[in-house]
Formats: C-alpha cells, structure tokens, sequence
C-alpha cells in the first residue's frame, strides 16, 4: 500500500501497540536543553531508574545564556535563577551521560534546534525529540520530530519511548516559484495565515511541491519550525539530493560504507505516489508576498503591502474580541497601512532564522546602509557558535556592525527573553522569531514576525518596508 | 500522580480564544528547577498589574481586578472554562503545572492545542473538549449565575451541570485508565522493556548509523 512519509517514519519506530491505537514509538536522538530537563533527570533520580540509552542525548545550553560578557564566564550570567539552570544541566548531565554536550561558552553550543543538524545530529529517517515545541524544526530532513513536555523527557530519558497515537497525515503543497525576496519565512506565515494555529492540529504535516523543493535545507527547517504555530506538532519534507549534500561530512553523519547504505535508505523517505493524507491544502507559490504580523498570535499576519484589519468586519464575536485585544495590546489601529508602522528595536536571530543562509541576507541588504535614528537597538543573534564563526569569516559580522547592528553571542536570546535581552513595556520589534505572543520578547512588548531581510530592511528605515523594492 | 474519578467544583469561565502557554506561565518562571511553585504566577501578566518576577512575594503585588481569577466570585474555581484552542505554543510542562498548582482540577474548551494536550493529562489534569455550542452554554450559564458549580465524572465521562443537564466527553481508554488510578506512565512503559529491548536489535540492523 502506498505511504505517506509520516507512516513511513512511524512504521520504522513502532515498538508495540495497544489495542486502541495508543503505540509506543521508539526515539533515536533526545535533544536536551537547561529549561525544560532539570525537573525530569530530577524524577529520574527520585524514582532510581537510570537513562535508557545515554548516546542517544545530545545537549546544550541556549535558552537562559547570556549574548554578552562570555570572557567573564558563568560569572557573567548576573540573574542567579539563570546561572542555577545552567549549572544543573552541567551536573545533569555529568550524572547522566550523553552522546555531546556542549555547554555554555563551548564553541559548537548554540540553539539546540541549530546545533542539532549543523553537528549531524538529525539525520533522515530518525525520531527526534527535544522539550521545546519548535523541534518540529528536524522534520526538514525526512525525520519525525516532535517538541514534548518535562514529563515526556522523562519517560524518554528512563524508557527511550513516547507513548503515542498516530497523528492525520496533512498535506501542505506549494507549486510554482517563490518571488524575488520571498522567503520560507514568508511561505510559513502565508501558510499560518490560511489555515490558522489551530489549523494543523491532530495532524503530522507534510510541505510539498516545487516551491518546497526549490528551498535550501535552511529554508526547509524554517518552514518545518513554524509547523507547530500552524498547530502541527510536527512537519517534514521529503528526504531528497539536497539532503544528503547538506547532512555529509557532518560531525555524526555516518561515513564509508555506513554512509552509502544510509544513503540508499534515505532515498526511501518520501511519500509514495498516491498515498493517502487526510487533509490536503494548496497554494501558490507566486502569490506569497512577503508577510508581516500585526497581532498576538502568529495568524494574525498579512502582507508587507497590506493595512491593519478592522475588527468591526468580523463577523464571529469570539474572533473579534480577539482581534480587538490584539490590537489594544499592539497599539495599532485598524486599517493603518503596513508600511507605516514604525519600531524601535530589530531582532535577527531564534532558531526560525538565525543560520547562516539569514545572516547573509541581512548583511545583504544592510550593506552600506546606517540603521535608522528611531531604532534603539538592532541586533544580530547567530543561532550557534559554528553559525557566528562562519559568518564571521565571510566578514558579515562587519557590514552589520558598520550598519549600526550589535553582533552578539549565539543563543535564543530575545526570541523568548528569558536573559537580559528583552523587549521594554510598549516598545515595538520587526523580529525574525516565532512567536508574537503578548510579553514574549518581554513584558508588554509588541513583536512583528517578518523574514531575515525584511526585518534589516525595517531596521534600516525605521518602519516596515517592502524588501522587493527597498533599495 | 493523584487519582481522579470524580469531583465537583466550583467554574471560573475565561473568555479568550488561543491562550497561549506564554500568558499561562511567562517565561520568567521557567528558570525554576523544581516542579512545584508556579500556581501563584499562573497567568501573571493578566493577573497582576506589575511585572512579576521568581522570588518576589506575590503576595505584596497590586493586582488586576478586573481579571476573572481575581474575582471574589470565582475565588477557589477547580474548573476552568476556556475558548478554542486553549494551550497553543510552547511546549513548557509548566503550564499545566500551574493551573493545578493554582487549583484547577479539569479545564473545559472546545479544543486544545496538542502538545498542552499531552502534558495535562500526564500531569492528571483533565482536559475535556466540548462542541463549542456546549461551552457556549456553560459560559452563559457560568456568568449569570453565582456559585456555579460542575460535576466531572471520569468514570461515566460526563460533566453534570446544576441546571440537570449531563454532557458526555470523549477520552481516549489508556489516558483514562492512568487517569483514574493515578499511574505512572514510565512504569507502564517499563513493563515493555523486552520488547523495547528487541525492537533496538532488529532497528540497529536495519539503520546501524543510528548507533
Ligand atoms: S530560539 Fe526561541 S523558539 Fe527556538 S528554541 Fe530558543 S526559545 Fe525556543
């Protein structure tokens, strides 16, 4: 029978199933990070049940470093909660065991959904899981992965399963080609703004069609990233050339005569023709324009060429008391044109788009340019070690410097400030993270999702701009 | 984990469509590493008129008056009544954490957002979905009425409503059955642990580069 490549993925892992469908589905890589494990090692300890396959963990720090101050070390994290998290991974994990870690400072440490597949780590084929919900990330290279709660790393820690029912499958197909200056972010948003954050779920989602295949890996993981805003606990795209270009001579890939029967496996982790998927949504590619949200929810989104809705349209009451918050809570008002909403700080970093193929395209289009007199600070988070070092020697570090951006440490950062760098009560952010929740990026803080060079390009005028034009 | 078979409490009804985890436990309190303290902070920003912060006595803080929670009325809810897609965003088990924390015992909502979905129920705290027609009707009820109540049954699957209306909820025989008895998911898992055992000889055969 054809299949999808989700029952591919989840015929390959299942352990046992129960009779009513509940399946215990096996997980080969664990990714762990300091916010969401300290209470499950902790569990483990309590209960004396040691870690089932400790190769399987590959760890790092990310979410509470600081982007400042590494020459002063642990000292320099000053919010003693923070510094306590870090340090009880390290303890964790010295406990515990893993196949890597790379702590705070090390040089390969970085975002976990970064470090994951720039180390080899994700590979095609596997199941990934990591306590943050934007492991839906991994899906890019053919692989299942999904966020979980503590409780879930835990059961995964002592048991090297999750207990699952299977999702829908769900289609997302983009046809045609993307145009110039539209992104997967816009893509992502286009597709977020057409279904809903709710639309996905109970589904695994799978993006397909030429304009799909057409994405780099970093644009893919993109995409995939943004799975979990559209609702979908996980999203993939099928394992193809690119793939295996991208995932060769990494630090855990398999090498040598591993790595040709790998190959020859991973060419098997696509959708049959004709498989069945429950739900299936089109678009077209030449139609996404490039997106920005006005709202609190990443569905609240429309173009860079588009107004502020009017929540008098509404006709659903529920929507539009929604919309209506939204708005107050964003200080805009309905039908204000896109374009002349202007902000005070820049955020180019999270693990949406903070790789090096995003940096590039800031530096792109700042170069030569000077960051806007109303904008209080634009600033560039490269999403590992790796990713900064690379950037680093093609010389963008200098062009954003030079255009006015602060170059920082990698790390989440302000896509969730849970360090020091946050946005301020009222203060309005063109930001390349995930999510535009009320006090995410810091309390009563107002963000705007756009793409990398949409959110340099607002950095450089001073209010949101459309980047096809923009010169 | 406590076991729930049936109970009875009192309704807050929070009308918000896509609460996200964010506003249910801001992020400042994640840096906890324990699994118990969050309950005061459960819906921080909305609940309080500063910036809360871990380590401040909440108790001392000006409070927003006009949020339900902070109602006299609904001081001591076990249920909570929310819109669609309640729980969307991050992953932190924290959320869940809170609301029980705070009290809450079962939430009622037309939908969840997966991932919440799982950590409530891991945790024993009851999700019940409902046609919205049906929410629609307990939040009417809930508002005009002062000291409304709601008995949910896990046993028989129905939620009782003072008025003698009974609505029967859907969950899945596994959930409930841990539920119910207050078992452990691990334990459980660890009864398979040959099968586990040789499900990683034949998977190791079969893609031994991920070994
Ligand atoms: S960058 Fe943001 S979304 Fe990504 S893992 Fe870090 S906090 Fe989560």
């Amino acid at each position: 029978m054809a299949k999808t490549l989700y029952d591919k993925l989840w015929d390959t892992h299942v352990v046992h199933v129960e009779k009513d469908g509940t399946a215990l589905l096996y997980i080969d890589r664990h990714l762990v990070h300091e916010v969401t494990s300290p209470q499950a090692y902790e569990g483990l300890k309590l209960a004396n049940r040691p870690q089932w396959r400790v190769d399987s963990v590959v760890a790092t720090a990310d979410h509470n470093t600081p982007t400042r101050n590494w020459d002063k070390g642990l000292a320099g994290i000053e919010d003693q909660v923070s510094r306590l998290q870090i340090e009880t991974l390290d303890k964790n994990i010295k406990e515990f065991g893993a196949k890597v870690y790379f702590p705070f400072l090390d040089k390969r440490q970085g975002i976990v959904h970064v470090i994951g597949p720039e180390n080899g780590a994700t590979l095609p084929g596997m199941t990934v899981v990591c306590g943050d919900s934007h492991t839906s990330t991994h899906g890019a290279f053919g692989a299942l992965a999904f966020g979980i709660g503590t409780s879930e790393v835990e059961h995964v820690l002592a048991t090297q399963c999750m207990v699952m029912q299977k999702y829908k499958n769900m289609k997302i197909a983009v046809e045609g080609k993307l145009g110039v200056g539209v992104t997967a972010k816009d893509i992502a948003l286009a597709v977020i703004g057409k279904i809903g954050t709710a639309g996905g779920t109970g589904h695994a989602i799978e993006f397909t069609g030429s304009a799909i295949r057409d994405l780099t890996m970093e644009g893919r993981m993109t995409l995939c990233n943004l799975a979990i805003e559209a609702g979908a606990r996980t999203g993939m795209v099928a394992c193809d050339q690119k793939t295996m270009d991208y995932v060769k001579g990494r630090m855990f890939s398999p090498t040598g005569a591993a790595w040709d029967k790998a190959v020859e496996y991973w060419r098997t982790m696509h959708s049959d023709d004709g498989a069945h998927f429950d739900t299936v949504v089109t678009m077209d590619a030449a139609e996404i324009q490039p997106q920005v949200t006005w709202g609190t929810n990443p569905q609240m989104v429309t173009t860079v060429g588009g107004k502020v809705p009017d929540p008098a349209q509404e006709t659903d009451k529920v929507l539009r008391e929604w919309m209506e918050r939204a708005l107050k809570y964003m200080n805009l008002k309905a039908n204000t044109p896109i374009t002349e909403i202007s902000i005070d700080k820049v955020f180019i970093g999270a693990c949406t788009n903070s790789r090096i193929e995003d940096i590039r395209a800031a530096a792109q289009v700042v170069k030569g340019k000077k960051v806007a007199g109303n904008v209080k600070l634009a600033m560039v988070v490269p999403g590992s070690g790796l990713v900064k070092a690379q950037a680093e020697e093609e010389g963008l570090d200098k062009i954003l410097v030079e255009a006015g951006f602060e170059w920082r440490e990698p790390g989440c950062s302000m896509c969730l400030g849970m360090n020091e760098d946050q946005l301020s009560p009222g203060e309005r952010c063109a930001s390349t993270s995930n999510r535009n929740f009320e006090g995410r990026q810091g309390p009563g803080g107002r963000t705007h999702l756009v793409s990398p060079a949409m959110a340099a390009a607002a950095a450089i005028a001073g209010h949101f701009v459309d980047v096809r034009t923009f010169k | 984990m406590e076991k729930f078979i049936r109970k009875e409490g009192l309704v807050a009804p929070l009308d918000r469509a896509n609460v996200d985890t964010d506003a249910i436990i801001p992020k400042q309190f994640l840096k906890s590493i324990q699994r118990t303290g969050f309950g005061p902070n459960l819906f921080d920003e909305w609940r309080y008129l500063d910036r809360g912060e871990p380590g401040k006595d909440d108790s001392k803080r000006p409070v927003n008056s006009d949020f339900v929670l902070n109602k006299k009325r609904f001081e001591g809810a076990t249920v909570l009544l929310a819109r669609e897609n309640f729980g969307c965003g991050s992953s932190r088990e924290h959320a869940p954490w809170a609301l029980q924390q705070f009290g809450f015992q079962a939430v009622i909502a037309p939908s969840f957002a997966d991932i919440f979905f799982n950590n409530s129920l891991k945790n024993g705290l009851l999700l019940i979905k409902f046609d919205a027609k049906i929410v629609d009707q307990l939040f009417r009820e809930a508002e005009a009425r002062e000291g409304y109540r709601l008995a949910v049954d896990l046993e028989t699957q129905t939620v009782s409503t003072p008025g003698g209306d009974s609505f029967k909820f859907e969950i899945d025989p596994f959930r409930k059955h841990c539920i119910m008895n207050g078992l452990d998911d691990i334990g459980l898992t660890l009864a398979h642990a040959d099968k586990i055992r040789a499900f990683e000889v034949k998977h190791k055969a079969a893609q031994p580069w991920l070994f």
